[in-house]
């Protein structure tokens, strides 16, 4: 599966980072040589596998139904780059 | 729509064709706490009040899955007749948007909670099977409020992190209208299971409208598109109705459908494309390394199953056997978890098969007018079943049980004290009423003399006296009998 500059620039568009073109140029062959290292695996027969989500034999840890959090709106806030009282503020973002 | 026999078509130029809808119904889990933090559910509360650091996707923060949801959505299954699956997997769906703070949702992808089942629909014409393809959890977004100011958006995450079930129905329905029956038994069942509220105007039960119109005949599904994010029933209909013509047209027109998301304008009343959604459909999902699978004990669902109770479907069976209501009737009687206990205390009380008709008519009709829900009824239970009674003992008539009717609304008093009060009881004496009869016979000797001689309509007149001398209190069944007895002498 070769990662052409154009899927390169499509991928890091959906990551929202910007890569210019020496820049996609070098990534291509980066990780085109990663990919391929990778692909190896792909010698193996995994038809009858089922996807491994995780290695730990463990079960999900679980909580009950209760309220134990919020009402911290001011520490919430505190980091964003644009807010006023009550709100977030981002650029007007509408369809 | 005719009564007794399916006719949703579109009529294009060369061809007739239907309409193939699958619907993806998201409906908030009713829970106290999210998904997978401490913070409450509640509606209405001060923006950016109900958020945790984990709702903000603050780093480092680990979501921990929240028990009840998980049997809420289980419940859910058992009353869609669905497969509840003992593993599944949550998955992040990665997008870019300023009210989902992780850029990416916890969702499920390819192992849902719940598996297949189904709905069923009563329509006018049949009854029909819809089928459920999954049921699967997932994060909600939070809100982004774009006017309250006119250069930026507000984002208030309150809602970031609720607990959803995505309901997802195979390509089964096929006119607005099922998609009417359809939403609201979905959300019957789920009102009748507690798991949600249903309640449309708070955002709780939303639905994704796949559309996609055929030739009648064709074996291949078109192409569809997808009508994002509709919050009421009225609106889903018209985004259809709307969708489905426009496709037409263009098949008309010889030109290709596009799969695309589409957007509903609520105000134009059309869809158009959300252009701005396209390579934001690369979702790239993966599965959450936050989060374990999710593993279910057989002996969970169960116990699950046992206590669930008694759903619409068996409800309504049980009515008409031990009601003897008929189909119409029951189906209305089951349709809300209210509606149907205030008609078995009523049925318990008073005349079952008459109970039925004052509630469907005068009491739906009077709580329509107002607004109310049956839970905020201004008549109790227990009254209206003691209307129902002084109607079906022949204590009052037809009548005046309406005028009953709206004092009890007003005043909130039992019937037995206001038919007292205000001195409406029937006149079911024989005797007085012969000695009524008689009198306004003798008054009218014309008409009397008209009525013998062919003149029958008369009959209408002479009880319509009758009514009006003892305004409205005499027993109508002994009026009929003993006037039909007075005027043959």
């Amino acid at each position: 599966m070769p990662l052409d500059k154009e899927k390169i620039k499509q991928v890091a568009k959906l990551a929202r980072i910007s890569v210019d073109e020496g820049k996609a140029n070098n990534l291509s062959k980066d990780l085109n040589s990663i990919f391929k290292f990778i692909e190896q695996l792909n010698e193996l027969d995994t038809e009858k596998v089922e996807p491994l989500t995780s290695i730990l034999n463990q079960s999900l840890r679980s909580r009950n139904d209760e309220i134990s959090d919020g009402k911290i709106r001011e520490k919430i806030l505190k980091n964003s780059p644009n807010k006023n009282e009550e709100f977030f503020v981002v650029p007007k973002v509408v369809e | 729509m005719s009564k007794d026999k399916f006719d949703y078509f579109i009529n294009g130029e060369k061809a007739k064709y239907e309409v193939i809808i699958g619907l993806e119904v998201h409906a908030q889990v009713h829970s106290n706490s999210k998904l997978f933090s401490g913070s409450s559910t509640k509606f209405g509360a001060n923006p950016n009040d109900q958020v945790s650091l984990v709702d903000s996707a603050f780093p480092g923060m680990l979501p921990v899955i929240n028990t009840e949801c998980v049997k809420q959505a289980i419940r859910t299954g058992l009353g869609l007749n669905a497969k509840i699956n003992n593993y599944s997997v949550f998955d992040r769906k990665n997008y870019f948007y300023a009210d989902l703070p992780q850029g990416y949702q916890i969702s499920q992808y390819k192992n849902p909670i719940v598996g297949e089942g189904k709905v069923l629909l009563d329509m006018p014409y049949g009854s029909k099977e819809i089928g459920i393809e999954r049921l699967h959890l997932e994060q909600d977004a939070g809100k982004s409020i774009h006017d309250m100011d006119p250069s930026n958006t507000y984002v208030d995450l309150n809602r970031s992190g609720i607990a959803l079930m995505e309901i997802v129905s195979k390509p089964d329905l096929r006119s607005p209208e099922e998609v009417n029956a359809y939403i609201k038994k979905l959300r019957s069942i789920m009102r009748y299971l507690g798991t949600c509220d249903g309640n449309m105007q708070e955002g709780s039960l939303r639905a994704d409208v796949n559309v996609s119109v055929r030739k009648i005949g064709d074996k291949k599904l078109g192409t569809r598109c997808e009508i994002k994010n509709v919050n009421s029933i009225k609106f889903m209909q018209m985004a259809i109705q709307y969708e489905a013509n426009r496709q037409v047209q263009l098949l008309d027109e010889g030109k290709k459908i596009d799969q695309e998301t589409r957007l509903f304008d609520t105000k134009k009343n059309e869809t158009r494309s959300m252009r701005s959604k396209e390579d934001a459909h690369d979702y790239r999902y993966f599965p959450d390394p936050d989060l374990l699978p999710l593993k279910i004990e057989q002996k969970l669902i169960d116990e699950l199953k046992k206590s669930l109770p008694e759903l619409p479907d068996k409800k309504k069976e049980r009515f008409i056997k031990e009601y003897g209501l008929n189909q119409y009737e029951a189906t209305v009687l089951v349709s809300e978890k209210e509606i149907s206990n205030y008609y078995e205390k009523v049925a318990k009380l008073s005349d079952k098969k008459l109970a039925a008709t004052w509630m469907m008519g005068d009491l739906f009709a009077m709580l329509n007018e107002k607004g109310l829900d049956i839970s905020n009824s201004p008549i109790k239970a227990e009254n209206f079943a003691e209307l129902v009674q002084s109607i079906k003992s022949g204590e009052i008539s037809g009548r005046i049980a309406k005028e009953v009717f709206e004092i009890m609304i007003e005043s909130g008093d039992n019937p037995k004290k206001i038919i007292e009060s205000k001195g409406m009881k029937q006149e079911s004496d024989p005797k007085e009423l012969e000695k009524m009869i008689n009198e306004i016979l003798s008054k009218n000797k014309d008409k009397v003399d008209q009525y013998k001689t062919g003149k029958e309509k008369l009959f209408g007149f002479f009880v319509g006296q009758v009514m009006k001398s003892s305004s409205g209190k005499a027993n109508p069944q002994l009026t009929n009998e003993i006037l039909k007895k007075l005027l043959k002498s």
